[in-house]
């Protein structure tokens, strides 16, 4: 019987692989960059399930995630910036 | 409640693999706010309550704000060439794979001797001068994380100002009179919360992070009811604010050198230092997260 | 069980009736307006429900009107939210339904 967090770790290896084949797989840079933040839910939902699958709360990589996200926010806001850019038409750049 | 936890994992999934295969990229986008409300859900069954603060305000929230409205930019865009069936093939098998060889590494680990890091921190967290081990490891362990973390943030408004170039930063649709009466009371209670979460990270879930993502909810409503225009140059006042946190914290962990080592907080004093730095950081973070989506809010309306 | 306990089960049982009612109304009614009516309805009346069944169970009388204090909050959220959502959708030229 596994942890619901190992359980909740092995949903983010799904989700981190799904987020790599949308990656990889999509044309649109939108869904890239959609595809890029699964991946980080992903490894944000190991990070925290992994150490926690014991049973007893971690507030160190609780910390590392809380971190990640901001990061990750500041990451796909400049995604969208330059996508954006990519996205206008040719004779305006 | 192991059956509540198999259906918020399938949901989670389920949401997730729908944002990146549905055609229309509005749904895809409002799928993808979904998958962040499910993983909120996620982080509280994991003991997380100030991830999933965290995850509700800016992994789900704000992150959604910038998707939907980027959405308007795409749709002049031409649709560019899928992957070709071998290829996508490949792909998907190798994707496959990989998941099997990471859910086969995560079973096979073996589990250690006893749990380490959380006995370590339970031990020292009455020396940190906070009683919320999360808050403990962000600002006294790892303060050197967060300290660079905010640079992160900086750095990347910084590039995103430089990226966007500048559009004609007024709104051409009517706002909204309902969301104009719902803005100008929310923005106040959202500030408020800010002070109360910022208040509350010493001994509960709350802190800088979410202090921060409540003042940045605040500028976005303001901003799509009218009543704060987008950025194209920060003015003087801003930009101290935004470097303000970052440089306090700088100047903070310079003054607290002992021995040689950086960042190292006098216990007695630690509790006082930590709020002063939080607060810093609030306006900073608060700030810099709003900026993202108020510079990126002004970019490409020149059309 | 004491009353306490047996009046916040009967109020989340009843929260739940209402949001399970809501959920029904956002997947089988067949335009946007009839199915934000369905979802702020029932949802906010079974959010009031829900929270004035913890607010029951909460250590201390401030938790309690923290709870409290949630639901004026969500309501004029969702109707603000709603309202936007309904206009954006009638300046995109959608007709509410007619019945046949």
């Amino acid at each position: 019987m596994i942890s619901s967090a190992l359980l909740y770790a092995l949903v983010g290896c799904a989700l981190f692989v799904a987020g790599v084949a949308g990656v990889l797989l999509a044309p649109h840079p939108l869904r890239r960059i959609l595809a890029f933040n699964v991946m980080g839910n992903g490894a944000f939902l190991v990070l925290v399930g992994l150490a926690q699958r014991a049973g007893f709360p971690d507030p160190v990589p609780q910390a590392m995630v809380l971190t990640g996200i901001v990061v990750a926010v500041a990451a796909t806001a400049l995604a969208l910036a330059l996508a954006r850019r990519l996205a206008e038409p040719e004779d305006e750049q | 409640m192991m059956a509540f936890d198999l259906l918020l994992a399938a949901a989670i999934i389920w949401s997730a693999v729908r944002a990146l295969t549905l055609r229309d990229a509005a749904h895809a986008v409002v799928l993808f706010i979904v998958f962040g409300l499910l993983m909120t859900l996620a982080w509280v069954r994991l003991d997380a309550p100030d991830i999933a603060l965290a995850e509700a305000a800016i992994g789900a929230g704000l992150t959604g704000a910038l998707l939907l409205d980027a959405l308007g930019a795409f749709r002049r865009m031409p649709p560019a060439a899928g992957t070709g069936g071998w290829t996508r093939a490949i792909i998907l098998a190798a994707s496959g794979m990989l998941l099997f060889a990471f859910i086969h590494a995560l079973l096979a680990m073996p589990y250690g001797e006893r749990v380490v890091l959380p006995e370590w921190v339970a031990a020292q967290v009455s020396q940190s001068g906070v009683t919320h081990p999360v808050t403990a490891v962000l600002l006294n362990f790892r303060g050197y994380d967060t300290l660079l973390e905010v640079g992160v943030l900086l750095v990347a408004l910084i590039a995103l100002l430089a990226v966007a170039g500048s559009g004609n930063a007024s709104r051409k649709t009517a706002v909204n009179p309902m969301l104009r009466a719902f803005a100008s009371a929310a923005a106040p209670l959202g500030i408020l919360a800010a002070g109360y979460l910022l208040w509350a990270g010493a001994h509960r879930p709350g802190g800088a992070f979410q202090a921060g993502a409540m003042v940045a909810a605040a500028a976005v409503l303001l901003h799509l009811s009218g009543r704060l225009p987008a950025w194209v140059a920060p003015g003087r006042l801003l930009r101290a604010g935004l470097a303000g946190g970052l440089l306090f914290f700088l100047a903070a962990g310079l003054f607290m050198t002992d021995a040689g080592a950086y960042l190292t907080y006098p216990p007695p004093s630690a509790g006082s230092w930590i709020l002063a730095i939080e607060t810093g950081l609030t306006i900073s973070l608060g700030l810099a997260l709003a900026g993202l989506f108020l510079v990126l809010a002004g970019q490409g309306r020149a059309q | 069980m004491t009353m306490l306990e047996w009046t916040s089960a009967a109020l989340l049982v009843a929260g739940g009736a209402f949001f399970l009612a809501g959920t029904l109304g956002l997947l089988r009614f067949p335009d946007v307006y009839s199915r934000l009516h369905a979802l702020t309805k029932a949802d906010n009346l079974g959010l009031g429900f829900i929270l004035a069944g913890l607010a029951l169970q909460a250590d201390s009388v401030a938790a309690a009107l923290k709870f409290v204090l949630i639901w004026p909050l969500v309501l004029a959220a969702s109707a603000a939210v709603s309202h936007a959502i309904a206009r954006r959708a009638r300046q995109n030229g959608i007709r509410p339904i007619q019945r046949p």
